[in-house]
């Protein structure tokens, strides 16, 4: 049978992690919806999980299909990244609106995934591969992916961001 | 590692989730239905108790010594691992044990969850819980009021795994000589309770 902690145990371990993917991924203004979505989503799938192996790299991946719909949304609305919150959101958010960050967001999904997990927090490529759904060489190649297109428009970046 | 990769590890981000969204964590998954076991944590005289409910009722009452991580990831596999920290649900149970420990209530009107326990078991936590305030009966007596009256050890045994002490009064449950027996939450904590009552042992 399968024995799955408390689900509280399981969000108390990785919220933080879990709230800063997002926080990197789709910047301030969705994080914290984005962040709920992702927990009452994690919440209503729990118990039909076959085994409590990867519980991280799993939050992570709903937490990507989060992410997605909020990068389509966006698209949809042909609104670009620049809707920005209030001043209080800000101070909060040190370097979540950098310029580095919005290049970042405007990768391709799995790209922005992986080089997010990988670079921003430090995910191994064991558990990188299982959020990602892939192997991990295709988790390699990804990420490699995304910081050769980061490279590609790091002018871009430096510049505004010393502006 | 290069230059942008080691940017892309400065980048600052937030410490966290603010409390307000994981405060709204909880409430929506309790308005749409997905926490089936909901816990807090209560001080008491006896040290900080663990109180849990299913959408039906209280269902479980721990303390420290039971270790209370233990006694989650209990009802993880028995009841649903679908728990989460929603005080919410535990208001009633806390103002009620509150109240009893203040000497301003002498019995509980909650609504109970014994889906922990079955058959004889559960006979003699019914048994029990019938047991008025400042009452004691002896593991023979219960025994035979859950219809066994040679089945003291199974009483004792049933006393011990009761899910909700205090609540429901295995405390007032003592040996026939007088004894203290034995108890879920430690012997100085019947004692305690006892002595709460107006007994002494």
């Amino acid at each position: 049978m399968t024995v799955l902690p408390p689900f509280q145990a399981v969000l108390d371990e990785h919220r933080v992690d879990v709230y800063r993917y997002l926080a990197a991924s789709v910047g301030p203004v969705d994080a914290d919806d984005c962040f709920q979505e992702t927990c009452l989503a994690a919440l209503r799938a729990y118990p039909r999980l076959r085994h409590a192996r990867h519980l991280r790299a799993w939050l992570f991946r709903i937490a990507e299909c989060k992410a997605i719909d909020v990068h389509r949304g966006r698209a949809r609305r042909e609104l670009p990244t620049d809707d920005l919150p209030d001043r209080g959101a800000e101070e909060a958010w040190p370097d979540s609106q950098s310029a580095l960050f919005e290049q970042v967001r405007l990768l391709p999904d799995k790209q922005r995934a992986a080089v997010v997990l990988r670079c921003v927090l430090d995910t191994p490529y064991s558990e990188l591969a299982h959020a990602l759904d892939c192997s991990e060489p295709a988790a390699r190649r990804s990420v490699h992916e995304g910081l050769t297109k980061l490279r590609e428009g790091a002018h871009r970046w430096t510049t505004s961001s010393t502006s | 590692m290069d230059d942008l990769e080691h940017e892309l590890k400065a980048q600052r981000l937030p410490s966290g989730p603010p409390h307000d969204t994981l405060a709204g964590v909880t409430e929506r998954a309790e308005r749409e239905g997905l926490v089936d076991v909901a816990y807090t944590t209560v001080d008491s005289p006896m040290g900080e108790l663990l109180l849990a409910a299913t959408p039906i009722g209280l269902a479980r009452v721990a303390y420290p010594i039971n270790g209370h991580d233990a006694v989650l990831a209990d009802l993880a596999r028995r009841l649903s691992p679908r728990v989460l920290e929603a005080p919410a649900r535990l208001d009633r149970a806390r103002r009620e044990l509150d109240e009893y420990f203040e000497g301003r209530r002498r019995e509980f009107e909650l609504t109970l969850d014994l889906s922990l326990t079955k058959g004889f078991s559960r006979r003699v936590l019914d048994a029990t819980a019938a047991i008025g305030f400042g009452e004691q009966l002896s593991y023979r007596d219960v025994a035979r009021a859950a219809g066994s009256e040679r089945a003291v050890r199974a009483a004792g045994n049933a006393l011990g795994a009761n899910p909700v002490p205090v609540v429901v009064p295995c405390h007032r449950v003592l040996r026939s000589g007088g004894g203290l027996g034995g108890y879920t939450g430690g012997l100085d904590n019947k004692r305690f309770l006892l002595g709460l009552e107006g007994l002494t042992v």
